[in-house]
């Protein structure tokens, strides 16, 4: 039995292009403290496995560094350069939030050799992205648009933001499981609904994570409806239980009969050899990273209600659970202190 | 007491609650309100309550027998730019609601005194006025290297204007964090919330603080100036007590304060959670106020 049979859908599937988000997701697992020879040796390890995209920037994008976010070690458009320089074939992608970051942000990464734009919003709040994607485009930069914590609205509502992006520039729109959140039927429905509204034009992506442990499993059904950018991130190095490991992802669509241009053997290199020595944390879906799953939280707050929960002494997951059902989006971190807070009041007030 | 006229320019929602606010102050007349959309929702509420309404816009103004001391623009940073000179020649203090920036920053909070005599001044963000009079309570008692500031609104309270253009909100409050609030270095982030019911503004100011701050002398300074803003926003609250982190190497070995506010609208003619629009509309009232009082005698 050939590995093309385990695939029930395509006679011949298309290609996939994986992006590798460890440099980018990745740092919010690392508190932001990539160092450039990191970059440069996890850029070289992907660059050499065949990885066409890799994104680097600060975990909630440029001009993440922060007192909310967390300070970088490395300045963003430092590390930029440094991954532009290491790549031979890869293209270098930088994340920008707008309201948090902006086009100068932009035009700086461009000038440090980026070439790919991801512009992330809110699920609901496509049209603050237009002006970036405009200038996005304008300097000649690929674009992708990231539809974020994509569980908390349905199909339909997603697939209309996503129209938003494609007409305002995006070449590109993902599904992005913030929270990892969406159990299987939920992603397949998400990327049918996008494939159906912009297919068309542009392509569709699907960014998971493995709180509730469905990122390949996921990434998996997105391919299947037609789903041309698959995210992952080596040793899943990610916020929350982290993303969808490259190395599972390549491997799996390899087994499927999905080609991805990405070697095997190499991605799994890079994983074990280059990212696994420097991890400070391995990515894993303990109480709180499942909790953020279950209750759709932005996997992303997962360290800071830990720093919270020490500071103020109330359980990280607690305050995962009160963050959720406030509905607090991508970018509030300040409210998880402001969470804690209440919750050290409500024990004091508990304790008499 | 002397009181000064004004007409108010843009009769959408901003423009609306303005009028509301106006029509309670002993120190403001409302001369008129102008729009461009005959028949406009905003023109005929106006009318309803009283005050002259014109849908032939700036130049209707200028052609009229008396004209106003001061025009509010509630219009769009273009329309502002295209009107301030006609104000200018005529004589009428021009207070810019809108992001166009032609006159210096004002928070009445922090530096209204300094420019009675501005023909033109303009009201920074929604942002910028929640946070910049805290940045500046903490500045006035030790050296802020750094400040930065996040605001979370309803997404049903950002307009189309502010969604086009994001990147102005965060660039102009990071400026005036640096030049009114009096912070070596500003930072601005904005977040829109679209949960249902919606979100009361928020905004959270993270200043760094010398390792040795005096942390009483700056939690009475803040609370000092909180009570100063709930002159003109009742809605201004602050959560909690000022929060403060011992120094770490990542923050340059300072040490760091943050404050937690709330604003909530007053209700007037928009909701209570869009705060974000009421400080707008409270501020450039109280900026009107306050030019009254000191220009008045």
């Amino acid at each position: 039995m050939t590995a093309a049979a385990f695939n029930p859908s395509a006679e011949s599937p298309a290609k996939i292009r994986v992006t590798d988000s460890t440099l980018r997701d990745g740092s919010h697992a690392m508190a932001h403290r990539f160092t450039e020879e990191q970059v440069r040796g996890v850029v070289h390890g992907l660059d050499s496995a065949g990885v066409e995209v890799i994104e680097v920037t600060h975990g909630d994008g440029l001009g993440g560094s922060s007192f909310n976010y967390g300070f970088s070690a490395v300045d963003d458009v430092k590390l930029v350069s440094a991954a532009v320089d290491e790549a031979t074939s890869a293209k270098i992608a930088v994340l920008l939030l707008p309201g948090l970051g902006t086009v100068t942000d932009l035009r700086m990464a461009r000038d440090a050799g980026a070439s790919v734009a991801r512009i992330a919003t809110h699920c609901t709040e496509a049209d603050v992205s237009l002006q970036h994607f405009q200038a996005a485009r304008d300097m000649g930069m690929e674009t992708v648009g990231f539809l974020m914590l994509a569980h908390r609205i349905g199909p339909d509502e997603l697939a209309r933001q996503a129209r938003i992006m494609v007409d305002g520039g995006a070449q590109c729109v993902y599904v992005v499981d913030s929270a990892g959140a969406l159990v299987l039927g939920d992603a397949q429905a998400r990327v049918a609904a996008l494939v159906k509204e912009v297919g068309a034009e542009a392509q569709v992506g699907f960014h998971g994570h493995q709180n509730l442990s469905l990122g390949i499993a996921n990434s998996v059904l997105a391919a299947q409806q037609g789903a041309l950018q698959i995210d992952g991130a080596l040793c899943a190095l990610g916020a929350g239980a982290g993303n969808s490991p490259t190395e599972v992802l390549v491997a799996t669509f390899e087994r499927l009969g999905i080609p991805t241009g990405v070697d095997v053997q190499g991605a799994m290199a890079a994983a074990e050899d280059v990212v696994k020595p420097f991890l400070t944390r391995l990515p894993f879906a303990d109480r709180g990273a499942i909790t953020q799953g279950y209750a759709g939280v932005y996997s992303s707050f997962l360290l800071h209600a830990e720093r919270a929960a020490e500071r103020y002494d109330v359980p990280a997951h607690e305050i995962l659970q009160k963050v959720g059902e406030a509905g607090y989006v991508g970018g509030q971190e300040d409210m998880i202190i402001d969470v804690a807070l209440q919750l050290a009041k409500e024990k004091e007030k508990a304790a008499g | 007491m002397s009181k000064l006229t004004a007409a108010i320019v843009g009769p959408g929602n901003i423009g609306t609650d303005l009028l509301v606010k106006l029509l309670r102050s002993d120190l403001i007349d409302v001369h008129s309100m102008i729009g461009v959309v005959k028949e406009s929702d905003g023109l005929t509420r106006a009318r309803d309550m009283g005050i002259p309404a014109s849908h032939e816009g700036v130049d209707w103004l200028l052609k009229q027998d008396t004209l106003p001391d001061l025009v509010f623009e509630a219009t769009s940073a273009k329309a502002h730019l295209a009107n301030a000179p006609k104000y200018k020649e005529a004589g009428i203090t021009a207070i810019d609601l809108t992001p166009a920036s032609i006159g210096p920053f004002v928070c009445p909070a922090v530096n209204l005194d300094q420019l009675v005599e501005a023909p033109n001044l303009n009201m920074i963000t929604c942002g910028g006025q929640a946070t910049i009079p805290m940045v500046h309570a903490v500045s006035s008692v030790v050296p802020v290297d750094y400040a930065e500031i996040v605001a979370s609104i309803a997404s049903k309270s950002a307009g189309p204007g502010t969604r086009a253009n994001i990147d102005e909100f965060t660039e102009t409050t990071s400026h005036a964090i640096e030049k009114v609030g009096g912070a070596q270095r500003g930072k601005a982030v904005i977040i829109l919330n679209p949960v249902d019911p919606p979100m009361i503004m928020r905004d959270t100011v993270f200043c760094s603080i010398p390792a040795d701050a005096d942390k009483d002398a700056i939690t009475a300074s803040v609370h000092k100036r909180a009570a100063e803003v709930q002159e003109y926003v009742p809605g201004y609250t602050l959560r909690v007590e000022p929060q403060f982190d011992e120094p770490r190497d990542i923050w340059n070995g300072m040490a760091r304060v943050a404050i937690f506010l709330e604003v909530r609208g007053n209700g007037d003619y928009l909701p209570p959670w869009a705060g974000n629009l009421d400080i707008m509309t409270a501020a450039a009232a109280r900026t009107g106020e306050q030019l009254a009082l000191k220009r008045g005698n």
